[in-house]
Protein backbone atom coordinates (compact mmCIF):
# COMPACT_ATOMS: atom_id res chain seq x y z
CA UNK A 1 0.00 0.00 0.00
CA UNK A 2 1.20 3.45 -0.71
CA UNK A 3 -1.14 5.27 1.90
CA UNK A 4 -0.59 4.27 5.49
CA UNK A 5 -3.25 6.32 7.68
CA UNK A 6 -7.00 6.79 6.40
CA UNK A 7 -9.63 9.20 7.42
CA UNK A 8 -13.12 7.70 7.88
CA UNK A 9 -15.36 10.48 7.05
CA UNK A 10 -18.30 8.96 8.17
CA UNK A 11 -20.29 7.64 11.45
CA UNK A 12 -22.30 4.79 12.88
CA UNK A 13 -21.87 1.05 11.30
CA UNK A 14 -20.16 1.90 8.20
CA UNK A 15 -17.16 3.55 9.70
CA UNK A 16 -16.44 0.84 11.98
CA UNK A 17 -16.81 -1.25 9.29
CA UNK A 18 -14.45 0.61 6.95
CA UNK A 19 -11.92 0.72 10.00
CA UNK A 20 -11.86 -3.06 10.28
CA UNK A 21 -10.95 -3.07 6.62
CA UNK A 22 -8.17 -0.65 6.89
CA UNK A 23 -6.80 -2.88 9.93
CA UNK A 24 -6.56 -5.56 8.00
CA UNK A 25 -4.71 -3.84 5.07
CA UNK A 26 -2.20 -2.50 7.94
CA UNK A 27 -3.56 1.30 8.07
CA UNK A 28 -3.92 3.09 10.25
CA UNK A 29 -6.89 5.00 11.01
CA UNK A 30 -8.48 8.81 11.81
CA UNK A 31 -12.17 8.58 12.98
CA UNK A 32 -13.82 12.21 12.36
CA UNK A 33 -16.55 12.89 14.50
CA UNK A 34 -19.69 15.55 16.01
CA UNK A 35 -19.98 16.30 19.45
CA UNK A 36 -22.25 13.53 19.49
CA UNK A 37 -20.35 10.46 18.35
CA UNK A 38 -17.25 11.46 20.83
CA UNK A 39 -18.56 7.93 22.66
CA UNK A 40 -19.63 6.29 19.44
CA UNK A 41 -17.82 2.55 18.36
CA UNK A 42 -15.96 3.72 15.51
CA UNK A 43 -14.26 6.81 17.96
CA UNK A 44 -13.17 3.77 20.15
CA UNK A 45 -11.69 1.49 17.26
CA UNK A 46 -9.57 4.32 15.98
CA UNK A 47 -6.02 5.13 16.58
CA UNK A 48 -6.79 8.31 16.86
CA UNK A 49 -9.96 10.27 16.57
CA UNK A 50 -10.84 14.45 15.80
CA UNK A 51 -14.01 16.57 16.13
CA UNK A 52 -14.47 18.64 13.68
CA UNK A 53 -18.02 20.19 14.45
CA UNK A 54 -21.40 19.95 16.32
CA UNK A 55 -24.10 17.31 16.43
CA UNK A 56 -25.69 18.98 12.72
CA UNK A 57 -24.30 16.95 9.68
CA UNK A 58 -24.32 20.26 8.23
CA UNK A 59 -21.97 21.09 10.64
CA UNK A 60 -19.66 18.60 11.00
CA UNK A 61 -19.86 15.48 8.73
CA UNK A 62 -20.58 17.64 5.85
CA UNK A 63 -17.88 19.91 6.53
CA UNK A 64 -15.24 19.64 3.84
CA UNK A 65 -13.32 22.33 5.62
CA UNK A 66 -13.18 20.90 8.70
CA UNK A 67 -12.57 17.59 7.81
CA UNK A 68 -9.75 18.67 5.31
CA UNK A 69 -8.27 20.26 8.62
CA UNK A 70 -8.58 17.65 10.56
CA UNK A 71 -6.38 14.60 7.55
CA UNK A 72 -3.68 17.83 7.95
CA UNK A 73 -3.61 18.03 11.72
CA UNK A 74 -3.33 14.10 12.01
CA UNK A 75 -1.06 13.63 8.59
CA UNK A 76 -3.63 11.57 7.01
CA UNK A 77 -2.74 10.44 3.43
CA UNK A 78 -6.47 8.98 2.43
CA UNK A 79 -10.34 9.46 2.74
CA UNK A 80 -12.83 7.03 3.11
CA UNK A 81 -16.17 8.69 2.49
CA UNK A 82 -18.57 5.64 3.09
CA UNK A 83 -22.45 6.09 2.03
CA UNK A 84 -24.30 8.91 2.20
CA UNK A 85 -22.73 12.88 3.49
CA UNK A 86 -20.47 13.65 1.43
CA UNK A 87 -19.80 10.25 -0.56
CA UNK A 88 -21.30 11.52 -3.77
CA UNK A 89 -19.90 14.92 -3.61
CA UNK A 90 -17.81 15.35 -6.68
CA UNK A 91 -16.10 18.55 -5.26
CA UNK A 92 -15.54 17.24 -2.21
CA UNK A 93 -13.20 14.33 -3.90
CA UNK A 94 -12.17 17.20 -6.20
CA UNK A 95 -10.97 18.87 -2.67
CA UNK A 96 -9.62 15.31 -1.27
CA UNK A 97 -7.61 15.27 -4.23
CA UNK A 98 -6.32 19.20 -4.52
CA UNK A 99 -5.17 18.33 -1.13
CA UNK A 100 -2.91 15.75 -1.61
CA UNK A 101 -4.68 12.84 -0.41
CA UNK A 102 -6.03 9.61 -1.76
CA UNK A 103 -10.04 9.61 -2.44
CA UNK A 104 -11.82 6.51 -1.74
CA UNK A 105 -13.73 6.32 -4.78
CA UNK A 106 -14.48 7.40 -8.19
CA UNK A 107 -12.43 10.86 -9.86
CA UNK A 108 -14.33 13.96 -9.71
CA UNK A 109 -15.48 13.75 -13.23
CA UNK A 110 -16.95 10.54 -12.66
CA UNK A 111 -19.17 11.19 -10.18
CA UNK A 112 -20.74 14.17 -11.71
CA UNK A 113 -21.10 12.20 -14.65
CA UNK A 114 -22.93 9.68 -13.34
CA UNK A 115 -24.96 11.47 -10.62
CA UNK A 116 -26.47 13.60 -13.43
CA UNK A 117 -29.58 11.76 -14.71
CA UNK A 118 -29.39 12.95 -18.01
CA UNK A 119 -25.63 12.60 -18.87
CA UNK A 120 -26.29 8.91 -16.91
CA UNK A 121 -29.36 8.00 -19.13
CA UNK A 122 -26.78 8.80 -21.95
CA UNK A 123 -23.94 7.28 -20.78
CA UNK A 124 -25.42 4.19 -20.49
CA UNK A 125 -26.83 4.19 -24.15
CA UNK A 126 -23.69 4.82 -25.76
CA UNK A 127 -22.49 1.93 -23.62
CA UNK A 128 -25.35 -0.09 -25.27
CA UNK A 129 -27.15 -0.37 -21.59
CA UNK A 130 -30.89 -0.39 -21.71
CA UNK A 131 -32.74 2.92 -20.31
CA UNK A 132 -36.44 2.77 -19.33
CA UNK A 133 -37.92 4.25 -22.65
CA UNK A 134 -38.87 7.68 -22.94
CA UNK A 135 -38.10 10.84 -25.03
CA UNK A 136 -34.66 11.54 -25.87
CA UNK A 137 -34.18 14.75 -24.53
CA UNK A 138 -36.29 17.10 -23.35
CA UNK A 139 -39.76 18.12 -24.74
CA UNK A 140 -41.31 21.32 -25.32
CA UNK A 141 -45.03 20.88 -26.72
CA UNK A 142 -47.84 18.63 -26.68
CA UNK A 143 -47.77 17.21 -29.95
CA UNK A 144 -44.52 15.93 -29.75
CA UNK A 145 -45.56 14.41 -25.95
CA UNK A 146 -48.34 12.40 -27.49
CA UNK A 147 -45.96 11.38 -30.05
CA UNK A 148 -43.39 10.00 -27.94
CA UNK A 149 -46.71 8.57 -25.35
CA UNK A 150 -47.38 6.83 -27.83
CA UNK A 151 -44.35 5.56 -29.09
CA UNK A 152 -43.06 4.37 -26.23
CA UNK A 153 -46.79 3.24 -24.15
CA UNK A 154 -49.14 4.33 -21.42
CA UNK A 155 -49.01 5.40 -18.64
CA UNK A 156 -46.03 7.17 -18.99
CA UNK A 157 -44.25 9.36 -16.39
CA UNK A 158 -44.11 12.78 -17.00
CA UNK A 159 -41.32 14.47 -15.25
CA UNK A 160 -39.86 18.05 -15.09
CA UNK A 161 -36.17 17.82 -16.88
CA UNK A 162 -34.64 20.50 -14.17
CA UNK A 163 -35.98 18.96 -11.84
CA UNK A 164 -35.61 16.17 -9.44
CA UNK A 165 -35.87 13.92 -5.65
CA UNK A 166 -39.40 12.63 -7.18
CA UNK A 167 -40.76 16.36 -7.53
CA UNK A 168 -43.05 17.63 -10.28
CA UNK A 169 -43.72 14.20 -11.28
CA UNK A 170 -46.84 13.07 -12.90
CA UNK A 171 -48.42 9.89 -14.36
CA UNK A 172 -50.88 9.91 -17.20
CA UNK A 173 -52.73 6.60 -18.12
CA UNK A 174 -53.48 7.46 -21.40
CA UNK A 175 -53.76 10.65 -24.16
CA UNK A 176 -56.66 12.44 -22.66
CA UNK A 177 -55.08 12.62 -19.33
CA UNK A 178 -51.82 13.47 -20.97
CA UNK A 179 -53.41 16.39 -22.66
CA UNK A 180 -54.55 17.78 -19.13
CA UNK A 181 -51.42 16.68 -17.44
CA UNK A 182 -48.50 18.40 -20.20
CA UNK A 183 -49.26 21.86 -19.37
CA UNK A 184 -50.25 21.55 -15.78
CA UNK A 185 -46.76 19.94 -15.95
CA UNK A 186 -44.99 22.22 -17.60
CA UNK A 187 -46.75 25.68 -15.67
CA UNK A 188 -45.89 24.26 -12.78
CA UNK A 189 -41.87 23.34 -13.88
CA UNK A 190 -41.68 26.82 -15.05
CA UNK A 191 -42.83 27.99 -11.50
CA UNK A 192 -40.95 25.92 -9.46
CA UNK A 193 -37.35 25.69 -11.33
CA UNK A 194 -38.00 28.48 -13.82
CA UNK A 195 -37.58 26.16 -16.68
CA UNK A 196 -41.15 24.40 -18.30
CA UNK A 197 -38.68 21.72 -19.73
CA UNK A 198 -40.77 18.10 -19.53
CA UNK A 199 -39.32 14.70 -20.67
CA UNK A 200 -41.32 11.52 -20.43
CA UNK A 201 -40.37 7.79 -19.20
CA UNK A 202 -42.64 4.86 -19.43
CA UNK A 203 -43.97 3.55 -16.28
CA UNK A 204 -42.58 -0.28 -15.27
CA UNK A 205 -45.20 -1.15 -13.28
CA UNK A 206 -44.31 -4.26 -11.27
CA UNK A 207 -40.95 -4.21 -11.33
CA UNK A 208 -38.14 -5.39 -9.07
CA UNK A 209 -34.76 -3.80 -8.39
CA UNK A 210 -32.27 -5.39 -9.09
CA UNK A 211 -28.70 -3.97 -8.86
CA UNK A 212 -25.02 -4.87 -10.17
CA UNK A 213 -21.85 -4.35 -7.90
CA UNK A 214 -18.86 -3.88 -9.98
CA UNK A 215 -14.63 -2.78 -8.94
CA UNK A 216 -13.12 -0.58 -11.56
CA UNK A 217 -9.03 0.33 -11.16
CA UNK A 218 -9.35 2.66 -13.61
CA UNK A 219 -8.87 0.49 -16.40
CA UNK A 220 -10.48 -2.96 -16.27
CA UNK A 221 -13.75 -3.39 -14.36
CA UNK A 222 -15.41 -6.70 -13.07
CA UNK A 223 -18.85 -7.58 -11.75
CA UNK A 224 -19.32 -9.16 -8.12
CA UNK A 225 -23.37 -10.58 -9.66
CA UNK A 226 -26.40 -8.91 -8.31
CA UNK A 227 -28.78 -8.11 -5.27
CA UNK A 228 -32.03 -7.39 -5.33
CA UNK A 229 -33.40 -4.73 -3.26
CA UNK A 230 -37.38 -5.01 -3.75
CA UNK A 231 -38.50 -4.58 -0.44
CA UNK A 232 -38.96 -1.10 0.09
CA UNK A 233 -40.73 1.31 1.85
CA UNK A 234 -40.68 4.86 0.71
CA UNK A 235 -37.61 4.00 -1.41
CA UNK A 236 -35.65 2.41 0.99
CA UNK A 237 -34.67 -0.35 1.45
CA UNK A 238 -35.87 -2.78 3.84
CA UNK A 239 -34.65 -6.08 2.69
CA UNK A 240 -31.90 -6.97 0.79
CA UNK A 241 -30.54 -10.40 -0.93
CA UNK A 242 -27.64 -11.80 -3.30
CA UNK A 243 -28.42 -13.15 -5.67
CA UNK A 244 -31.98 -12.10 -6.83
CA UNK A 245 -35.00 -14.14 -5.83
CA UNK A 246 -35.75 -14.86 -9.37
CA UNK A 247 -33.44 -13.43 -11.96
CA UNK A 248 -33.37 -16.03 -14.85
CA UNK A 249 -29.13 -16.98 -15.44
CA UNK A 250 -29.73 -15.57 -19.29
CA UNK A 251 -30.66 -12.19 -17.78
CA UNK A 252 -27.99 -12.79 -14.95
CA UNK A 253 -25.29 -12.06 -17.50
CA UNK A 254 -27.01 -9.85 -19.48
CA UNK A 255 -27.31 -7.48 -16.54
CA UNK A 256 -23.61 -7.86 -15.51
CA UNK A 257 -22.15 -7.50 -18.81
CA UNK A 258 -24.06 -4.22 -19.55
CA UNK A 259 -22.86 -3.13 -15.98
CA UNK A 260 -19.24 -3.95 -16.89
CA UNK A 261 -19.36 -2.43 -20.23
CA UNK A 262 -20.65 0.70 -18.80
CA UNK A 263 -18.00 1.18 -15.64
CA UNK A 264 -15.10 0.61 -18.11
CA UNK A 265 -16.86 2.74 -20.68
CA UNK A 266 -16.59 5.24 -18.02
CA UNK A 267 -13.06 4.48 -16.51
CA UNK A 268 -14.29 3.70 -13.66
CA UNK A 269 -12.31 3.05 -10.22
CA UNK A 270 -13.61 1.86 -6.63
CA UNK A 271 -16.89 -0.01 -5.64
CA UNK A 272 -20.25 0.82 -7.76
CA UNK A 273 -23.27 -0.11 -7.98
CA UNK A 274 -25.39 0.16 -10.94
CA UNK A 275 -29.32 0.34 -10.66
CA UNK A 276 -31.78 -1.86 -12.63
CA UNK A 277 -35.40 -2.36 -12.68
CA UNK A 278 -36.53 -5.79 -13.68
CA UNK A 279 -40.01 -6.63 -15.39
CA UNK A 280 -40.26 -10.40 -14.77
CA UNK A 281 -43.57 -10.12 -16.92
CA UNK A 282 -41.72 -9.00 -20.44
CA UNK A 283 -38.29 -10.12 -19.19
CA UNK A 284 -37.00 -6.52 -19.71
CA UNK A 285 -34.31 -4.17 -18.00
CA UNK A 286 -33.53 -1.05 -17.77
CA UNK A 287 -30.85 1.24 -16.14
CA UNK A 288 -32.03 3.50 -13.74
CA UNK A 289 -28.96 4.82 -11.91
CA UNK A 290 -25.34 4.27 -10.73
CA UNK A 291 -24.09 4.84 -7.38
CA UNK A 292 -20.64 5.67 -7.16
CA UNK A 293 -20.32 4.97 -3.56
CA UNK A 294 -20.10 1.34 -1.17
CA UNK A 295 -23.66 0.74 -0.57
CA UNK A 296 -25.14 0.20 2.91
CA UNK A 297 -26.08 -3.31 1.32
CA UNK A 298 -22.67 -4.44 -0.02
CA UNK A 299 -22.13 -7.51 2.58
CA UNK A 300 -24.78 -9.47 0.93
CA UNK A 301 -22.67 -9.73 -2.42
CA UNK A 302 -19.48 -10.25 -0.22
CA UNK A 303 -21.34 -13.64 1.74
CA UNK A 304 -22.06 -14.72 -1.71
CA UNK A 305 -18.61 -14.08 -3.32
CA UNK A 306 -16.11 -13.99 -0.21
CA UNK A 307 -14.38 -10.91 -1.25
CA UNK A 308 -14.30 -7.88 1.00
CA UNK A 309 -15.56 -4.94 -1.21
CA UNK A 310 -14.22 -2.14 1.16
CA UNK A 311 -10.56 -3.50 1.92
CA UNK A 312 -10.77 -3.76 -2.68
CA UNK A 313 -11.63 -0.49 -3.06
CA UNK A 314 -9.34 0.87 -0.93
CA UNK A 315 -6.25 -0.90 -2.76
CA UNK A 316 -7.73 0.14 -6.52
CA UNK A 317 -8.37 3.72 -4.65
CA UNK A 318 -4.32 3.47 -3.79
CA UNK A 319 -3.08 3.11 -7.31
CA UNK A 320 -3.38 -0.90 -7.37
CA UNK A 321 -4.52 -3.12 -10.32
CA UNK A 322 -7.38 -5.11 -9.85
CA UNK A 323 -6.62 -8.49 -8.53
CA UNK A 324 -9.48 -10.25 -9.28
CA UNK A 325 -10.52 -11.14 -12.93
CA UNK A 326 -14.05 -11.73 -13.95
CA UNK A 327 -13.07 -15.67 -13.74
CA UNK A 328 -11.89 -15.33 -10.16
CA UNK A 329 -15.29 -14.23 -8.75
CA UNK A 330 -18.07 -17.20 -8.05
CA UNK A 331 -21.07 -16.97 -6.39
CA UNK A 332 -22.05 -19.92 -3.40
CA UNK A 333 -24.86 -19.88 -1.91
CA UNK A 334 -27.23 -16.81 -1.06
CA UNK A 335 -27.19 -14.18 1.48
CA UNK A 336 -29.89 -12.21 2.90
CA UNK A 337 -29.16 -8.86 4.83
CA UNK A 338 -32.23 -7.07 6.79
CA UNK A 339 -31.80 -3.15 8.37
CA UNK A 340 -32.13 -3.43 12.06
CA UNK A 341 -33.27 0.24 12.50
CA UNK A 342 -34.55 2.34 15.85
CA UNK A 343 -37.90 2.77 14.39
CA UNK A 344 -41.07 1.29 15.99
CA UNK A 345 -43.06 -0.40 12.53
CA UNK A 346 -46.09 -0.93 14.84
CA UNK A 347 -46.40 3.38 15.52
CA UNK A 348 -45.93 4.30 11.65
CA UNK A 349 -42.16 3.42 12.08
CA UNK A 350 -41.62 6.31 14.36
CA UNK A 351 -37.95 6.66 15.38
CA UNK A 352 -37.17 6.01 18.56
CA UNK A 353 -33.70 7.39 20.09
CA UNK A 354 -32.28 6.07 22.96
CA UNK A 355 -29.47 4.61 25.34
CA UNK A 356 -29.12 0.31 24.74
CA UNK A 357 -29.96 -0.98 27.56
CA UNK A 358 -29.25 -4.57 26.55
CA UNK A 359 -27.59 -6.17 23.28
CA UNK A 360 -27.39 -9.77 22.41
CA UNK A 361 -25.98 -10.13 19.01
CA UNK A 362 -26.71 -13.30 17.20
CA UNK A 363 -23.94 -15.86 16.47
CA UNK A 364 -23.61 -19.40 14.61
CA UNK A 365 -22.56 -20.32 11.45
CA UNK A 366 -23.39 -18.08 8.52
CA UNK A 367 -24.26 -14.92 10.35
CA UNK A 368 -22.63 -11.42 10.18
CA UNK A 369 -23.84 -8.37 12.45
CA UNK A 370 -22.68 -5.06 11.40
CA UNK A 371 -23.52 -2.63 13.52
CA UNK A 372 -21.95 0.43 15.80
CA UNK A 373 -24.32 -0.60 19.33
CA UNK A 374 -22.48 -1.68 22.26
CA UNK A 375 -24.72 -2.20 25.65
CA UNK A 376 -25.08 1.59 27.02
CA UNK A 377 -24.56 3.39 23.98
CA UNK A 378 -26.38 6.69 23.60
CA UNK A 379 -28.00 6.17 20.30
CA UNK A 380 -28.32 9.88 18.86
CA UNK A 381 -31.36 11.50 17.53
CA UNK A 382 -29.20 13.59 14.87
CA UNK A 383 -28.67 10.99 12.09
CA UNK A 384 -30.57 8.20 10.58
CA UNK A 385 -31.91 5.57 12.21
CA UNK A 386 -29.76 2.78 11.37
CA UNK A 387 -28.81 0.36 14.38
CA UNK A 388 -27.48 -2.04 12.39
CA UNK A 389 -27.22 -4.79 9.51
CA UNK A 390 -27.72 -8.40 9.50
CA UNK A 391 -27.05 -10.79 7.12
CA UNK A 392 -27.06 -14.50 6.77
CA UNK A 393 -25.76 -16.41 4.42
CA UNK A 394 -26.50 -20.77 3.59
CA UNK A 395 -26.55 -23.17 0.69
CA UNK A 396 -29.44 -21.97 -0.88
CA UNK A 397 -32.30 -19.11 -0.69
CA UNK A 398 -34.76 -21.04 1.45
CA UNK A 399 -32.25 -22.04 4.24
CA UNK A 400 -30.93 -18.54 4.04
CA UNK A 401 -34.64 -17.38 4.93
CA UNK A 402 -34.86 -20.26 7.80
CA UNK A 403 -31.20 -18.98 9.26
CA UNK A 404 -32.30 -15.58 9.31
CA UNK A 405 -35.73 -16.32 10.63
CA UNK A 406 -33.32 -17.78 13.81
CA UNK A 407 -30.96 -15.28 14.02
CA UNK A 408 -33.55 -12.37 14.42
CA UNK A 409 -35.00 -14.84 17.07
CA UNK A 410 -31.91 -14.81 18.45
CA UNK A 411 -31.19 -10.92 18.55
CA UNK A 412 -32.23 -8.31 21.23
CA UNK A 413 -31.69 -4.78 21.18
CA UNK A 414 -33.40 -3.44 25.09
CA UNK A 415 -33.62 0.26 25.29
CA UNK A 416 -35.14 1.28 22.56
CA UNK A 417 -37.58 0.40 19.70
CA UNK A 418 -36.30 -1.87 16.21
CA UNK A 419 -37.84 -3.16 13.51
CA UNK A 420 -36.95 -6.93 14.30
CA UNK A 421 -40.73 -7.42 14.41
CA UNK A 422 -40.90 -6.24 10.67
CA UNK A 423 -38.40 -8.84 9.35
CA UNK A 424 -40.04 -12.04 11.85
CA UNK A 425 -42.93 -11.21 10.04
CA UNK A 426 -41.56 -10.74 6.50
CA UNK A 427 -39.59 -14.10 6.69
CA UNK A 428 -42.67 -16.07 7.63
CA UNK A 429 -44.75 -14.96 4.66
CA UNK A 430 -45.86 -16.95 1.91
CA UNK A 431 -44.77 -14.59 -1.22
CA UNK A 432 -41.83 -13.40 0.63
CA UNK A 433 -40.31 -17.10 0.83
CA UNK A 434 -41.30 -17.31 -2.71
CA UNK A 435 -39.30 -14.42 -3.62
CA UNK A 436 -42.93 -13.21 -5.19
CA UNK A 437 -42.54 -9.56 -5.00
CA UNK A 438 -41.70 -6.25 -6.40
CA UNK A 439 -41.06 -2.66 -5.76
CA UNK A 440 -44.31 -1.33 -4.70
CA UNK A 441 -45.16 -4.74 -2.57
CA UNK A 442 -44.23 -4.14 0.64
CA UNK A 443 -46.12 -0.40 1.16
CA UNK A 444 -49.31 -2.48 0.64
CA UNK A 445 -48.33 -5.17 2.66
CA UNK A 446 -47.17 -2.93 5.96
CA UNK A 447 -51.42 -1.36 5.48
CA UNK A 448 -52.70 -5.35 5.54
CA UNK A 449 -50.26 -6.40 8.72
CA UNK A 450 -50.52 -3.39 10.63
CA UNK A 451 -52.43 -5.60 13.31
CA UNK A 452 -49.65 -8.05 13.11
CA UNK A 453 -47.11 -5.93 13.39
CA UNK A 454 -48.65 -4.95 16.33
CA UNK A 455 -49.63 -7.80 18.03
CA UNK A 456 -45.24 -9.08 17.93
CA UNK A 457 -44.27 -5.81 19.30
CA UNK A 458 -40.92 -6.97 21.20
CA UNK B 1 -45.82 32.88 36.21
CA UNK B 2 -44.79 32.10 32.57
CA UNK B 3 -46.20 29.19 30.52
CA UNK B 4 -43.34 27.25 29.23
CA UNK B 5 -43.19 24.80 25.74
CA UNK B 6 -41.28 22.30 25.92
CA UNK B 7 -39.30 19.93 23.61
CA UNK B 8 -41.50 16.38 23.22
CA UNK B 9 -38.69 14.37 21.65
CA UNK B 10 -34.38 14.85 21.48
CA UNK B 11 -33.56 15.97 18.28
CA UNK B 12 -32.48 19.31 16.45
CA UNK B 13 -35.04 22.25 17.09
CA UNK B 14 -36.24 24.38 13.80
CA UNK B 15 -38.16 27.34 13.89
CA UNK B 16 -38.74 27.80 10.31
CA UNK B 17 -40.37 25.16 8.30
CA UNK B 18 -37.58 25.04 6.12
CA UNK B 19 -34.20 27.41 5.26
CA UNK B 20 -35.90 29.98 2.56
CA UNK B 21 -38.79 30.25 4.73
CA UNK B 22 -39.49 32.95 7.48
CA UNK B 23 -39.89 31.33 11.59
CA UNK B 24 -43.53 30.00 12.01
CA UNK B 25 -43.58 32.49 15.07
CA UNK B 26 -41.66 35.67 16.64
CA UNK B 27 -41.09 36.87 19.93
CA UNK B 28 -44.55 39.12 20.29
CA UNK B 29 -46.77 36.69 18.55
CA UNK B 30 -50.20 35.70 20.00
CA UNK B 31 -50.35 31.88 20.33
CA UNK B 32 -53.21 29.64 20.01
CA UNK B 33 -53.72 26.09 21.83
CA UNK B 34 -52.46 23.73 18.53
CA UNK B 35 -50.21 26.05 16.72
CA UNK B 36 -47.35 25.16 15.72
CA UNK B 37 -44.09 26.92 16.94
CA UNK B 38 -41.08 24.71 15.53
CA UNK B 39 -39.78 21.71 14.64
CA UNK B 40 -38.00 18.86 16.08
CA UNK B 41 -36.23 16.54 13.42
CA UNK B 42 -35.42 13.09 15.23
CA UNK B 43 -33.43 10.58 12.76
CA UNK B 44 -34.87 12.19 9.27
CA UNK B 45 -37.89 12.68 10.67
CA UNK B 46 -39.53 15.92 11.42
CA UNK B 47 -42.31 16.68 13.99
CA UNK B 48 -44.07 19.23 14.58
CA UNK B 49 -43.62 21.55 18.60
CA UNK B 50 -47.75 22.58 18.93
CA UNK B 51 -48.24 24.97 21.71
CA UNK B 52 -50.12 23.23 24.60
CA UNK B 53 -51.00 26.51 26.28
CA UNK B 54 -52.58 29.85 24.79
CA UNK B 55 -49.97 33.53 25.12
CA UNK B 56 -47.95 36.28 23.63
CA UNK B 57 -44.60 34.61 22.87
CA UNK B 58 -42.67 36.26 25.16
CA UNK B 59 -38.89 34.57 24.39
CA UNK B 60 -37.49 31.57 23.07
CA UNK B 61 -34.84 30.18 25.14
CA UNK B 62 -33.55 27.22 22.52
CA UNK B 63 -31.83 28.63 19.32
CA UNK B 64 -33.19 27.62 15.82
CA UNK B 65 -31.39 24.65 14.44
CA UNK B 66 -29.78 23.72 17.84
CA UNK B 67 -29.87 20.12 19.38
CA UNK B 68 -32.68 19.56 22.38
CA UNK B 69 -33.15 17.28 24.87
CA UNK B 70 -36.65 15.79 25.78
CA UNK B 71 -38.26 18.22 27.72
CA UNK B 72 -35.89 21.04 27.56
CA UNK B 73 -37.54 24.51 27.47
CA UNK B 74 -38.25 25.87 23.78
CA UNK B 75 -40.00 28.60 24.53
CA UNK B 76 -41.79 31.34 27.27
CA UNK B 77 -45.33 32.37 26.74
CA UNK B 78 -46.37 35.26 28.48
Amino acid sequence: MAITKLLVANRGEIAVRIIRAARELGLRTVQVHSAADADSLAVRMADEAVLIGPPMASKSYLNIANILAAAAETGADAVHPGYGFLAENADFADAVQAAGLVWIGPAGASIRVMGDKVAARAAALAAGVPVVPGSEGRIDDADRARAVATSIGFPVMIKAAAGGGGRGIRIAQDIDQLDRLFPQASAEAKAAFGDGGLYLEKVIERARHIEVQILGDGTRAIHLFERECSLQRRRQKVWEEAPSARLPQAMREKLCASAVALAEAVGYRGAGTLEYLYDDATGQFYFIEMNTRIQVEHPVTEMITGVDLVREMIRVCDGQALRHTQDDIRMTGHAIEVRICAEDPARNFQPGPGTITELIVPGGGGVRFDTMLYPGYQVPPFYDSLLGKLIVWDENRAAAITRMARALEELHVGGLPTTRSLHQLLARDPEVQAGDFHTRWLEPWLEQNAHRLEETKA
Amino acid sequence: MSKQILSPLPGTFYRRPSPDQPAFKEVGDTVAVGDVIGLIEVMKSFNEVQADQAGTLTAFVAEDEEPVMAGQLLAELG
